[in-house]
């Protein structure tokens, strides 16, 4: 779809729809100022709400490329940006002494664009881009310090300065959405050029209608007790909460194991797919588990 | 999901409202901007590129629907989850509320205008025109019945007692410097002016913190890891011959710091010179995140981010509930752990729990927590001001159940302890310390015996 389409809320409402994301009106407009705006739309949120979904089906829904910079400690110009290719350059130095040719010239070449590694970020604001791709720097937090910093220059004006090249600016601004999960606090600097957008755990309604989406053989009953289930669990007092994402991984396992609705055993069995710490399965494993099944099954 | 942030009911089902059509057009922009500087006011990030910015963005959107102007404002504006309640309450008065009351009284928005005047200086600034103007008898009775405050209630007329003491024998005969003893007196029987001193002291203590290896590299004279890019430059006039070889090396940087403050009754006497104390560390060093607890935990990083100490130290009294209260230390590290472990322990954190361990809480969900704690730090180090007297024995449950867990025992009684702890920190490496069985028994039978304090 074009961008231009997508001319209200509602529009984008609808498309995140198509795509079998079910947005609500607030993040709609989050996300439709984010594309007429052309801003950086931050995204935070417990893990698993579907954060790095959102740039997935956007680039779908415009049907435009999705450049991914996964952020992790230590990353650096090199492995985000761009990187000469020094076997090449070397490999045509030893080239250009044999050959005997111009060396001036040449020496120039050595540091031109056929010799440069492009990283997700250079390759997000390549002016050869015909159609703005949508570009996720996910886990922000993960990263350190000195690269949010360059992140900053490269979000406001969208440009970045090789100093053998010159200055790169990109013709179509992309579209970036940046993830984070709060491991660490997120500079104010960067946080002020973004659009900020809270992820919450979704209700229980919503989660419903999200699994139906998601998921649309798996039976209404087994959806629906998975989804009071869940929430049951989110209310107790757990060190990590399962997301979207843990619900919809329970619902593929249990229908593997060909269950219809949740019964005490599997339910145990498979607990692995909604808990990740020990602690929380030893927490729930006991007389509270039947005590949120009851709950669960009691809804058809 | 959060299409409806106030708990109950509908805000935007309120009558009367005014229609923002006619809010369109330069009144709109001085609205927003109104609005924008209540915002800073009470602490959301919003300055005037900001609110352009806003103003610009309102083009795309249709104004009248009172939800998508809430939910365009919210994103725009706001930064941080934490201050949304803040944000909505804001929000509805100042778009809702204010101009019902406006129309009430009839008064134009002056109502908030008034309330930033008297903002406009900031109270210690005031405090301290206060004291410079007043007399000095006056000025020192003031700050008697200030320092009555953070008293315990019953130890007042003792104090006083003491205090008068104090005043009628000032030490302007004694031999030696005067700092000397300051530096080895419990802050328990500190006197105002020594309370003055004291933070002159600290404030001039500088703080270093133990380095961690980073994963990023930076260019170096010597180092394990060619520098490609250098290198490449270096030995085009070479030709293809590689001659010189250029380095990188790891890059270090100091751990972040997380303290956690008792201030339940027990600790009276020292939570405010600790306070303090916080506040310079917090001032001197880059990731420092303070909380203090009582019976339950507060985060005091951004109150006592505010340069003027005392400005900070009230700020914190502000937002703390529990002051002087019981303790439930286990539970205020349960909620530390559930809900800041993973945001500020990352990257080799240093902890030090600051608190005597009287405990009035469940001594099994403490042995949990504190567990827990360690492990998700590089080091853990107890601070407890009662460990400074020479009688002194860990022996109640808290402190007890919590010893086995920490790395490392310290006193914090007076201004020497705090400067070694200083020279701890500083000393701080990448070696994890040792947390086998046996160490830890070992430990804990050294600390809990008696010993000569010198």
């Amino acid at each position: 779809m074009d961008q231009e389409q997508l001319t209200t809320i509602e529009d984008v409402q609808r498309a995140m729809f198509a795509q079998r994301y079910i947005a609500d009106r607030s993040l709609a407009t989050a996300v439709f100022l984010a594309l007429k705006r052309r801003k950086p739309l931050l995204l935070e949120g417990e893990p698993g709400v579907g954060k790095t979904e959102i740039a997935k089906v956007l680039a779908a829904i415009l049907d435009t490329k999705l450049i991914r910079l996964q952020c992790y400690e230590g990353i650096d110009v090199s492995t985000a940006v761009y990187e000469w290719n020094y076997t090449r350059q070397m490999l045509h130095i030893r080239l250009m002494e044999a050959g005997g040719a111009n060396h001036q010239e040449e020496l120039k070449e050595i540091f031109g664009p056929d010799f440069l590694i492009e990283r997700p970020l250079l390759q997000a604001i390549d002016p050869a881009n015909t159609q703005a791709p949508v570009l996720l720097i996910d886990e922000l937090d993960r990263s350190d310090e000195e690269f949010e910093a360059y992140l900053l220059e490269l979000l406001s004006d969208f440009q970045i300065t090789i100093p053998e090249i010159g200055t790169i600016s990109a013709k179509e601004t992309p579209i970036v959405i940046i993830t984070s999960n709060r491991t660490r606090e997120i500079h104010d600097a960067l946080r002020r050029r973004c659009l900020y957008y809270w992820i919450d755990f979704p209700t229980l309604e919503k989660e419903y209608s999200i699994v139906l989406a998601r998921m649309p053989d798996v039976p209404e009953r087994l959806a629906k007790q998975v989804c009071t289930f869940v929430r049951e669990l989110r209310s107790a007092d757990l060190f990590k909460a399962p997301g979207i994402a843990e619900t919809l991984d329970w619902i593929s396992s249990l229908l593997a194991l060909n269950q219809l609705e949740l019964v005490e055993g599997s339910v145990r069995d498979t607990l692995g797919a909604l808990l990740k710490y020990q602690d929380d399965v030893l927490k729930v494993g006991g007389s509270e588990l039947n005590k949120m099944l009851k709950k669960a099954q009691g809804v058809s | 999901m959060n299409a409806q942030p106030y708990e109950n009911g509908d805000y935007f089902a309120l009558q009367p409202l005014q229609p923002l059509e006619i809010e369109r057009g330069e009144r709109l922009l001085y609205r927003l901007t109104e609005f924008g500087r209540i915002l800073w006011e009470v602490g959301i990030d919003v300055g005037p590129r900001k609110t352009l910015d806003l103003a610009e963005t309102l083009d795309y959107i249709d104004i009248t629907s009172k939800e998508d102007f809430y939910n365009t404002l919210k994103c725009s504006l706001l930064g941080k989850h934490e201050q949304e309640p803040v944000f909505n309450q804001m929000f509805l008065y100042y778009w809702y509320m204010r101009d019902r009351q406006d129309k009430k009284t009839g008064n134009a928005p002056g109502a908030a205008k008034r309330d930033e005047r008297q903002m406009r200086l900031p109270p210690s600034e005031l405090k301290r025109l206060a004291e410079h103007l007043n007399a000095p008898a006056e000025q020192h009775k003031n700050l008697r019945a200030e320092m009555r405050e953070s008293e315990r209630r019953r130890r007042i007329d003792e104090f006083l007692d003491e205090d008068n003491d104090d005043d009628s024998s000032t030490p302007q005969g004694t031999a030696y410097s005067a700092i000397e003893v300051l530096r080895k007196k419990d802050f328990e029987s500190f006197t105002w002016d020594e309370v003055q001193e004291a933070k002159k002291l600290m404030a001039e203590m500088r703080w270093r913190l133990g380095q961690r290896p980073t994963h990023r590299k930076k260019p170096a004279r010597r180092g394990s890891y060619p520098d490609m890019r250098r290198i490449v430059r270096r030995n085009l006039k070479y030709g293809a011959e590689l001659l010189e070889l250029t380095w990188r090396r790891i890059k270090y940087k100091p751990r972040p710091l997380v303290i956690i403050c008792d201030i339940s009754g027990s600790m009276s006497l020292y939570s405010r010179l600790l306070l303090h104390f916080i506040h310079t560390i917090s001032n001197g060093l880059m990731n420092v995140e303070a909380f203090v607890f009582g019976t339950r935990l507060t985060r005091v990083t951004r109150q006592l981010k505010r340069r003027d100490v005392d400005d900070a130290v009230r700020d914190v009294s502000k937002s703390v509930q529990d002051w002087s209260g019981g303790t439930r230390i286990g539970d205020a590290l349960h909620y530390f752990n559930w809900k800041w472990a993973k945001r500020v322990l990352g990257r080799g954190a240093v902890v030090l729990i600051i608190s005597d361990g009287w405990d009035r809480g469940d001594a099994s969900v403490l042995e949990v927590e504190m567990d827990r704690l360690q492990h998700s730090c590089h080091r853990l180090i107890w601070l407890n001001p009662l460990l400074g007297s020479p009688d002194y024995r860990p022996l109640t449950i808290g402190m007890k159940t919590a010893l086995p867990f920490i790395d490392d025992f310290l006193p914090a009684h007076n201004l020497d302890s705090l400067i070694s702890l200083g020279n701890l920190l500083g000393e701080i490496d990448d070696s994890r310390p040792v947390r086998s069985a046996a160490t830890r028994r070992k430990a804990v039978a050294e600390w809990s015996k008696p010993k000569v304090y010198v």
